[in-house]
């Protein structure tokens, strides 16, 4: 049996293999038949999920960001522009290692730790990980070139052409035009999701906030087949965005330049208004800032230096600084008085630089007031008291006057309201009145309040805006027009005017006051400025800063404002008071005083003497607009005649 | 008497051949599994030609190593069978050799040690070498005994199986791995290996499945069969694979997009498209006509190679020339379960088809082996 083993049955082996071969060709047969049902799922009952899932796989709509509205000058000079830049984007989801692919980065582009940081930042707060996303806004052609060297590397990363917001004039224009900023998530929840889908920056400031709706143009699309490494291979598809429309503002850049030329490197604010349009031809504020370091991305301790700064340089003086506007606010003072029926231009009063109320103690003194009592102007009516500016003058009017009327008045001017066109934000100030008064402080008005607001002081708090404003409305003899940025309105309401000044212009005071009345105040307020060699207390407050040779004629009011409180019976020592306790210097004007084309509030913050700090940069925003008149007529005489 | 004698007095070929002997007689080819492997491989060409998008090096490296296959094919077939059975312990026990050289001095390519680097001559995977060598030994072993195998010649099967196959897992590569053990169990299946102990092995295997999965298989392999059951887990990382060709084979319907039109293919969302995933560039472009006929002419390459091996005149030549068969089969099965997403990744490419050199060969030496068992005399 032993050898059995060795014996092999070749014909029953034969059989055995047959058998077997059958038996596992009819297995290969079923397995076959399982591929088969299997690819038969696949590409007959499921075909159509897979077919759109192929087709989502490849074809993608992207959005397209419009390119923005761009803002002119009145003359058509260029505020702010578009340029092409090249961004570093990241899509998310196609990185197919995070950590590997930002460390290659940082080394090719030689990143700073801060726009490291900026990087990290971005990528965390991501909305869209199927989205590039933007993580550096502008590349030097030297890191464009790098990162197209070593491309293969870098799945996931895009080099992406977009248009970006550049301000030519960068901070000499910053406070007038605003300027944008990068998208967040707060922004996009205010806005049109589908039209700001591919939009990164939204106007954050002034003009650009405002007129955001007519700049940001409306999105475009296009389908494209995109390969698994997220890299565009075709465009199948474009619906171009439309751009945004043009701006052209009634700002005038060269006087702009000149105004914050004028200013120097001081604090403050200048605002000047065409007052036959309402049309803001300058705003200026100092300190300012450059808006282009919003847009190409900034380091954070440059950030924290502007937005730190003791000096705000991101606020807006001329729109949202509040200060008391100390003997800038007479001229509303006497008109009120006259309209009111408390004074005449001919009834004087005898100013002898203290005022008291019958019955109290405390003692309200002239600017010209001196310790041995030796100040005061002597006998004033109220042409004298506005180019002398006497105090007690209008203490003594303002005591006399129903309060309800100053402050009635006051308001038709547009304090305690913003009545600019187009800058909602603007400050609205403080016009107080006795029912303010009990609401906030709980006291009651009390007469030393109204002598108080006589001079522009206590609590009235008013901006640069409605000062300038207060100018052009006496520049209009009491027509009213309501500032605005913008020259073309637009036919479409799509941005929506500011409601408060959806009122029209308008005259001021008609009832009460006469067209000779505001003549009379014109003529006062020239005496400011062009009242000269008249003897000891007989001249202009201004004359001797700026009207000696002064070419045209200019109404001005020049304004001293307290910034605290000087105790009874002391005299103001400026160089006993720290830098922000100093009296800020204001002057509002117009020119030319017979038929003026500007009229504007110059603020300048802790600067002393209105005639003295204020007045004369007034001067020289006036002397440029006047020159830049003759420039424009000039040219457009020659042009007339070359047409010819 | 030997039987051998008898039966090759009894042998078709010299009854057909005692007319015309033909050419392919005398080249040891038959001119019908040869019909039918070439048009799997000029399908598999103008397919890779898609799949390679433009990248002309790529197809001509491809055609000058399906040349060689042809030639590794025609040689093999000059080969007589016994010159095999003499050589296949040298063959077997070298190749075990060459395994342990790789597991301590190998290349690494690609997280795996599977390549032998011999400077300035040639860099091959001796596992590549096995998938002939194991069937080969198998057979060496079982024609010396009587068939059906015992249980006793059963194990000793199983561990000349078993210890290459699981030095090639260790590479890691367990698509090779899985390839190799099924070559060498396709011998014993064919030998007549009772139903009843394979079925006990299947059972037995389930049974201790739990056991396997937490102490044979490699986080990464238990990853691989999760993500088979919910490719959706992981979209991007693991279950990338199987989502994009399960996309693109079903995106391709019946008769699919239109060859150099597949779009997940050309562009880059199916991974490894010219290699391994090449059959979900065929569904996609071809549609479930174009995988319809591949999968018809790899059951008639299958059908005309168990015939020729059931011509063979001895034990060792018919399992040898039936388990390359198989092993053909497990090959292309594996492959297209894969990619169609009813079995976990493994890396094997699809014979004849995918692009690259080592398997082509290999196979196309199989297939030489199987058409010279059938044209040289039996013995």
């Amino acid at each position: 049996m032993a050898v059995e083993l060795e014996i092999k049955d070749q014909n029953r082996e034969v059989e055995l293999f047959v058998g077997r071969a059958t038996t596992l060709f009819v297995l290969v047969v079923l397995l076959l038949g399982v591929l088969m049902l299997r690819f038969l799922d696949l590409q007959f009952w499921e075909h159509d999920t897979y077919k759109s899932r192929s087709d989502k796989n490849r074809i993608q709509v992207q959005t397209l960001a419009p390119a923005r509205g761009m803002i002119f000058d009145r003359d058509g000079k260029l505020l702010a522009d578009n340029q092409n830049a090249a961004s570093l984007a990241l899509v998310a989801d196609r990185l197919a290692d995070v950590d590997g692919t930002l460390t290659l980065l940082v080394k090719l582009l030689e990143l700073s730790s801060d726009q490291k940081a900026v990087l990290h930042k971005r990528l965390q707060s991501n909305r869209r990980p199927d989205a590039p996303l933007i993580v550096v806004e502008s590349l030097t052609e030297a890191q464009v070139a790098r990162l197209a060297v070593n491309r293969h590397q870098l799945s996931g990363v895009e080099v992406i052409n977009r248009l970006v917001r550049f301000y030519p004039y960068g901070e000499v224009a910053a406070h007038a035009v605003g300027s944008v900023r990068r998208m967040t998530v707060d922004d996009m929840l205010a806005v049109d999701p589908v039209q700001y889908s591919a939009t990164t920056f939204i106007g954050k400031r002034g003009v650009e906030a405002f007129y955001e709706g007519r700049l940001h143009g409306e999105v475009g699309y296009q389908k494209v087949e995109s390969d698994a490494h997220g890299r565009v291979r075709r465009t199948l598809d474009v619906q171009s965005p439309s751009p945004g429309k043009d701006l052209r503002l009634h700002l005038d850049i060269e006087l702009q330049k000149a105004s914050a030329a004028a200013l120097g490197e001081r604090r403050g604010a200048i605002v000047a208004i065409d007052p036959r349009s309402g049309g803001v031809l300058a705003l200026v504020s100092q300190p300012a800032y450059d808006p282009n370091v919003f847009v190409s991305g900034m380091t954070a301790s440059d950030f924290s230096d502007l937005s730190t700064s003791a000096y705000v340089p991101l606020f807006n003086r001329a729109v949202n600084g509040q200060y008391a506007p100390g003997s800038t606010f007479k001229p509303i003072v006497g008109l009120a008085g006259i309209g009111a029926g408390v004074t005449t231009w001919d009834q004087a009063i005898e100013d002898r630089g203290a005022f008291q109320l019958s019955g109290q103690e405390r003692v309200y003194r002239d600017w010209s007031w001196t310790k041995d009592d030796s100040g005061g102007q002597g006998m004033v009516d109220l042409r004298r008291a506005i180019y002398r500016s006497s105090n007690v003058y209008f203490y003594d009017l303002a005591s006399r006057m129903a309060i309800e009327d100053l402050v009635g008045f006051a308001a038709e001017f547009g304090l305690g309201r913003n009545l600019v066109a187009d800058i909602p934000s603007a400050s609205v100030g403080l016009l107080p009145d006795p029912a303010w008064k009990q609401g906030f402080k709980d006291l009651p008005w009390y007469p030393g309040d109204s002598v108080n607001m006589g001079i522009g002081q206590g609590d009235l708090l008013v901006t640069p805006m409605q000062m300038a404003l207060v100018a052009s409305v006496i520049a209009n003899r009491g027509g009213l027009k309501p500032p605005r940025m913008v020259a073309d309105a637009g036919e479409g309401k799509d941005e929506g005017t500011n409601q408060v000044t959806a009122q029209t212009a308008r005259q001021i005071g008609a009832e009460v006051l006469g067209s000779d009345d505001w003549e009379k105040m014109v003529r006062s307020m020239e005496d400011v400025v062009h009242r000269g060699n008249q003897g000891f207390r007989g001249n202009g407050t201004a004359w001797a800063y700026i009207g000696r040779d002064i070419d045209y004629r200019m109404a001005g009011k020049s304004g001293t404002a307290q910034v605290v409180e000087i105790r009874q019976g002391e005299e103001y020592e400026e160089e006993e008071l720290s830098e922000f306790d100093r009296k800020h210097a204001w002057f509002i004007a117009f020119a030319p005083a017979d038929k003026p084309t500007i009229a504007l509030a110059v603020l300048v913050e802790n600067g002393g003497g209105g005639s003295s700090v204020a007045a004369p940069v007034a001067r020289a925003v006036v002397d440029a607009h006047m020159r830049l008149q003759r420039d424009r007529e000039a040219s457009s005489q020659s042009l007339e005649v070359a047409r010819r | 008497m030997s039987t051998t004698d008898f039966q090759r007095t009894l042998s078709p070929y010299d009854s057909a051949a005692s007319g015309v002997r033909r050419w392919y007689f005398r080249l040891h080819i038959d001119p019908l599994l040869v019909i039918l492997l070439t048009v799997v491989v000029i399908y598999g060409s103008v397919v890779l030609r898609s799949a390679v998008d433009g990248n002309e090096a790529l197809f001509a490296n491809q055609v000058q190593r399906l040349g060689l296959a042809y030639l590794a094919l025609v040689v093999a077939a000059q080969i007589p069978p016994h010159l095999y059975l003499r050589l296949a312990p040298l063959f077997y026990l070298s190749g075990l050799i060459f395994l342990l050289l790789v597991l301590f001095a190998g290349v690494t390519v690609k997280g795996s040690q599977r390549w032998l680097d011999i400077p300035g001559v040639f860099r091959f995977q001796p596992s590549e070498l096995m998938k002939l060598a194991v069937p080969m030994a198998v057979a060496w072993y079982l024609q010396r005994r009587s068939l059906p195998p015992s249980l006793k010649h059963t194990g000793i099967c199983l561990v000349i199986i078993a210890v290459p196959s699981l030095l090639i897992g260790r590479q890691p590569d367990l698509g090779t791995s899985i390839l190799v053990f099924g070559a060498g169990f396709a011998v014993l299946l064919l030998a007549g290996l009772s139903w009843r102990w394979v079925i006990g092995a299947v059972l037995a295997i389930c049974a201790t499945a739990p056991l396997l999965w937490q102490f044979v298989l490699e986080g990464y392999q238990r990853q691989r069969i999760l993500t088979l059951f919910n490719p959706e887990s992981d979209p991007l990382g693991a279950g990338w694979n199987i989502i994009q060709s399960t996309t693109a084979i079903g995106s391709g319907g019946l008769f699919g997009k239109g060859l150099f039109e597949g779009s997940q293919g050309y562009l880059d969302f199916l991974p490894e498209a010219r290699t391994d995933f090449i059959v979900a560039v065929i569904g996609e472009e071809l549609g479930f006509a174009g995988v319809a006929f591949l999968l018809t002419m790899y059951l008639l390459i299958i059908a005309r190679g168990l015939w020729l091996a059931a011509q063979a005149g001895s034990t060792f030549v018919r399992l040898l020339a039936g388990a390359f068969v198989l092993t053909f089969f497990i090959y292309l099965f594996v492959n297209v379960a894969m990619v169609s997403g009813i079995l976990p990744v493994v890396g094997v490419p699809l014979p004849l088809v995918s692009y690259g050199g080592t398997s082509a060969i290999t196979l196309m030496a199989g297939f030489g082996v199987i058409m010279s068992v059938r044209t040289h005399k039996a013995w």
